[in-house]
């Protein structure tokens, strides 16, 4: 995760210094509100990403404390990782789902109350809790199988 | 590149390269960075030109022998970073160095305050007390003397409209709420064509002007005979336009 | 309709820990959340999408022909160009990158069974598709389709200049497509952040993957912007808020007063710093694509990887802080701020095109259409980007600023990178993704005519803009010369036009006719060439060890691996010393010592 995290904080770094570069020639507050935010963009998940790179290594919080559990890199990021090393359970994925094609149709009708007439929004909020619903409920006992 | 900066200080009796040839000093200034950038990025498309040209041709396949895996060579690509950042930096230089000389704003003589509306221009002698409007497919005239520090202040009654004159290689949005001002000394006499640039709506085509530069005295003339408000024929072409400039 | 638990077994295979029984037909197609079809639906959507946008374009150019067009009105020529520029931006090129080649190829290369998020990943294209829909909705009311330009510059995109129902549908669109964008982002980098297959380092990772992961941050930082401004300019519309609008603040002198209203120019900044960033999510992927094909066909590895990805990175920063270079004759922006960090995006840009063409040195170039394609690109992209260097000069760009200068500039760019090396990517990977190979004799048909029409098309529009015709105009003065330049752009137009009619005979040939693909047919590197044409559920069965950035290539030419500056890589699971050179001794070869087929886990 060390890359991953060097990368996004690599964006933070940039940006900020390009914020207070652009501000300090500028003082166009548009622009620098925007920038900032890109440099936030980078930061939270950039220390989000360094936070468990540390713990993997054994380290509690950044730079201090320390577990018992020192879990090492992931077989992804090591060179010498074989194909073996990554045995085990991944990830679960849907089969098949039904609720992203209520949601998307929820969502069209809801914009199109905008523009069209509110009774729309209706039919759009409706198609878009049925989705949430069934959506959760369909992760519920896609956990229990 | 040092070629092309070489090229940048002789640029006067270099070709314009397709571009209007300029009536004023700055678009004189921008034409001779321009022939500049033009010269630089010829050089380059050119050298690169050749060399996807020559890598295509020369590397076709001959044999089903594998090439050799080669991956890396950092001194070569140290200096093919390197040497396109001094480019750029001489080519930023120059460009500074114009811009500050087009965007100057000198005392002016005369001043033309100059309205863009929906679909139509009006110039506005503010000190002379002399205002010419024309909507589309009545182009209006904007007279201007030959050789004075002209200060145009342009604005924008409603939407963002673009003010442009090929013979001046130059062009500035008109936009409402904001003044942008810009200064011109024009060297040669004659009538040219402007135009808006920004897309302003169903008329944008057809919303054109033209420019006459004249001597200062036939400018005095001309203000003289123009002067006091407007004649009966303009207030109609103001309400023709809709009560669009009040 | 289940969850499936994915393992991953010994030998690296993906294997559902129960079959799957879900609906055929239609239904299949509504509730899939694999990967590889939603990346073709999307495809193929944006496909159609082209070919109508492109309809748009012959509309433009045949109302061109003359000075004083009657083709179409005024009107409709306005809702043309709208209509030409927002389908080609927002629903063609984009999406059949990051949501169609990069939705199908990413979790491929990284050895992944699926997209991070397979269900946001569905509910991605249905947005998608909800928002291509709307916005051709517009044809269809009063009024018309949106008919103030793909930049909807603001005040004229309020209510007051254009009150149609097409405006707002136009707005609504961007707003779903908007989303769509953005959770793809978000897969996109969750995927390659965390679905690797072990091994698969980050600087092990295609070039492909790696421009998609910087164009995923691209559009999560771009989007976002995008949907906010567009929904305050909505609020403008309907809800009576003066965000952008200047109507009711003009003073008793007739100008508008700034303290009372709006900010047309906050648009623009607002549009920029989304459509600048956006520029470089349309070509970020189609670099990418390149990046991928020159290799393959050179039969070599990508020259300066670390450099490319170092570029890649780059251009990427800096596009995000350029976005006023569009906005030079506003007089409102600091001139020389954007322009040097406009000028800077050549170097990395250069690095790009020097590595490319030290990936052809010295290979073995073979002449199929991907190929033919990318070299195609090379050359279009090369006019384009050094006409870039020049806009990205305030001077210069004051006087070519919405001219036909600009409009061949970044049809050059776009048309470069999109339709040339996005159809490189087309021919490249059909038959991974169909099993069937496209005909290459129509494929160089299609290349010739496209090439030749490309040129035949832009150069002209060059020679417009500098002669001073601007951009979006319906009708144009006789007289200046202007009308034989316009006739020569119609003609390659057509060329182009033509071109993709053969592209559509090739592909009806390939499913009348087919010839069996096999897994990989171009002798290629990556990963996804290991797996099966088309792969399987979950991509693959087993997997090969992955010792460097190109494990396929690896395993079937274990005598041939990377010399990396000057000394060579071990080969993937030996230490024998590769001296270079066609016969040198081959080391100890990994075979299928490194693959184990999968057993299912228990």
């Amino acid at each position: 995760m060390k890359v991953e995290s060097t990368f996004l904080l690599g964006i933070a770094t940039f940006f900020g210094i390009i914020a207070i570069c652009y501000w300090f020639t500028s003082y166009e507050d548009g622009g620098t509100t925007m920038l900032v935010g890109v440099t936030a963009l980078g930061f939270l998940p950039g220390t989000y990403y360094y936070f468990w790179h540390r713990r993997f290594r054994g380290h509690k919080y950044f730079f201090w404390g320390r577990t018992d559990r020192v879990v090492g890199t992931r077989p992804e990021d090591r060179d010498d990782a074989t194909i073996q090393d990554g045995a085990g359970v991944i990830n679960s994925f849907p089969g098949s789902s039904v609720w992203p094609f209520v949601f998307g149709g929820g969502a069209f009708t809801l914009l199109l109350a905008f523009v069209f007439g509110v009774w729309l929004a209706a039919v759009g909020i409706s198609l878009i809790v049925t989705a949430l619903v069934g959506v959760t409920a369909e992760s519920r006992r896609g956990g229990n199988h | 590149m040092a070629v092309a900066g070489g090229l940048l200080l002789a640029g006067c009796n270099l070709p314009t390269f397709g571009e209007t040839k300029p009536i004023t000093s700055q678009g004189q200034d921008s034409i001779k960075l321009w022939q500049g950038f033009f010269i630089a990025g010829a050089v380059v498309f050119l050298f690169v030109f050749c060399l996807i040209a020559w890598a295509s041709i020369r590397y076709r396949r001959r044999s089903h022998a594998i090439p050799r895996q080669t991956q890396y060579h950092t001194i070569l690509e140290i200096f093919y970073t390197v040497i396109p950042i001094v480019g750029v930096l001489i080519l930023f230089g120059f460009t500074f160095v114009t811009e500050n000389n087009v965007d100057a704003l000198p005392a002016p003589k005369v001043s033309v305050t100059v309205t863009a509306f929906q679909w139509g221009w009006r110039f506005h002698y503010a000190k002379q007390d002399v205002t010419v409007i024309g909507i589309e497919l009545q182009d209006p005239e904007m007279v201007l003397p030959q050789g004075e520090t002209v200060r145009i202040s342009l604005r924008s009654h409603d939407v963002v409209h673009g003010f442009y004159v090929p013979a001046f290689d130059f062009s500035r949005y008109a936009q409402p709420g904001i003044t942008n001002r810009f200064t011109l000394n024009l060297h040669t006499l004659g009538t040219y064509r402007g135009q808006c640039t920004q897309y302003c709506g169903l008329f944008h085509s057809l919303m054109r002007f033209r420019v006459r530069v004249v001597t200062p005295a036939q400018f005095a003339t001309w203000l003289r005979t123009h002067r006091s408000g407007g004649t009966t024929s303009r207030a109609s072409l103001t309400a023709s336009a809709g009560g669009a400039v009040r | 309709m289940t969850d499936v638990i994915v393992p991953k077994v010994a030998g690296g295979a993906y294997a559902p820990v129960h079959e799957e029984h879900g609906p055929t037909g239609l239904m299949k197609w509504i509730t899939t959340t694999d990967h590889k079809v939603i990346g073709m639906s999307y495809m193929i959507t944006a496909v159609a999408l082209f070919y109508i946008a492109g309809l748009l374009a012959l509309g433009i150019r045949v109302q061109l022909t003359t000075p004083h067009g009657t083709f179409i009105s005024f009107q409709q020529y306005n809702e043309l160009f709208t209509m030409h520029g927002s389908i080609m931006m927002y629903l063609f090129a984009g999406p059949f990158a990051f949501g169609g080649l990069a939705n199908y190829i990413v979790p491929l290369q990284v050895g992944a069974p699926d997209m991070a998020f397979p269900r946001l990943n569905a509910l991605s294209y249905w947005l998608y598709l909800g928002g291509s829909i709307m916005m051709l909705m517009g044809f269809g009311v009063a009024g018309g389709s949106a008919d103030f330009g793909w930049v909807a510059y603001a005040p004229l995109s309020t209510s007051t200049y254009t009150p149609g129902l097409g405006e707002d549908l136009w707005i609504m669109a961007l707003v779903l497509t908007g989303f769509s964008a953005i959770f793809t982002g978000v897969n996109l980098v969750a995927t390659i952040f965390y679905l690797r297959a072990p091994g698969m380092t980050m600087f092990r990772m295609p070039i492909f993957t790696w421009n998609m992961l910087v164009t995923g941050i691209l559009i999560l930082i771009a989007f976002p912007v995008l949907t906010a401004a567009l929904v305050m300019l909505f609020c403008d519309r309907h809800f009576g808020t003066k965000i952008y609008s200047v109507t009711g603040c003009h003073t008793t002198a007739g100008i508008v007063d700034v303290h009372a209203c709006g900010s047309a120019v906050l648009w623009q900044n607002l549009f920029w710093f989304f459509g600048h960033p956006e520029v470089y999510i349309l070509a970020l992927p189609f670099f990418g694509i390149a990046t991928e094909i020159f290799p393959v066909f050179s039969r070599k590895p990508v020259f300066g990887y670390k450099g490319m990805v170092f570029a890649t990175m780059s251009i990427a920063a800096l596009s995000t802080g350029v976005w006023a270079h569009h906005m030079f004759t506003t007089g409102t922006v600091l001139l020389p701020f954007f322009s040097l960090m406009s000028l800077l995006i050549a170097v990395p840009t250069g690095i790009k095109f020097f590595n490319w063409i030290g990936t052809m040195w010295r290979g073995q170039l073979v002449y199929t259409t991907p190929m033919l394609m990318s070299i195609g690109f090379l050359f279009a992209f090369l006019m384009g980007g050094v006409t870039g260097v020049m806009l990205a000069s305030p001077p210069i760009d004051f006087f070519v600023h919405t001219t036909y200068f600009v409009v061949a500039h970044f049809h050059q760019v776009l048309f470069g990178t999109a339709v040339f090396a996005g159809f490189a990517g087309f021919y490249y990977w059909y038959p991974k993704m169909f099993g069937r190979m496209l005909n290459d004799r129509l494929g160089r048909v299609h290349f010739v005519l496209l090439f030749v029409g490309f040129w035949v098309t832009f150069i002209p529009q060059y020679v417009l803009g500098l002669h001073g015709m601007p951009r979006r105009v319906a009708s144009y003065p006789t007289g200046l010369g202007w009308q034989s330049w316009n006739i020569a752009s119609t003609i390659g137009a057509f060329m182009i036009a033509f071109s993709f009619v053969v592209l559509l005979v090739n592909v009806w040939v390939s499913w009348r006719y087919p010839v069996p693909a096999g897994d990989n047919p171009w002798d290629a590197h990556t990963l996804e060439w290991f797996t099966t044409s088309p792969p399987p559920h979950h991509n693959y069965t087993h997997l090969p060890q992955i010792r460097s950035e190109r494990p396929t290539w690896d395993y079937n030419h274990p005598d041939a691996p990377t010399i990396r500056h000057g000394r060579s890589q071990g080969p993937p699971n030996g230490h024998g010393p590769y001296t270079g050179g066609d016969g040198g001794p081959p080391g100890h070869g990994n075979g299928s010592a490194g693959v184990a087929r999968g057993v299912p886990a228990t």
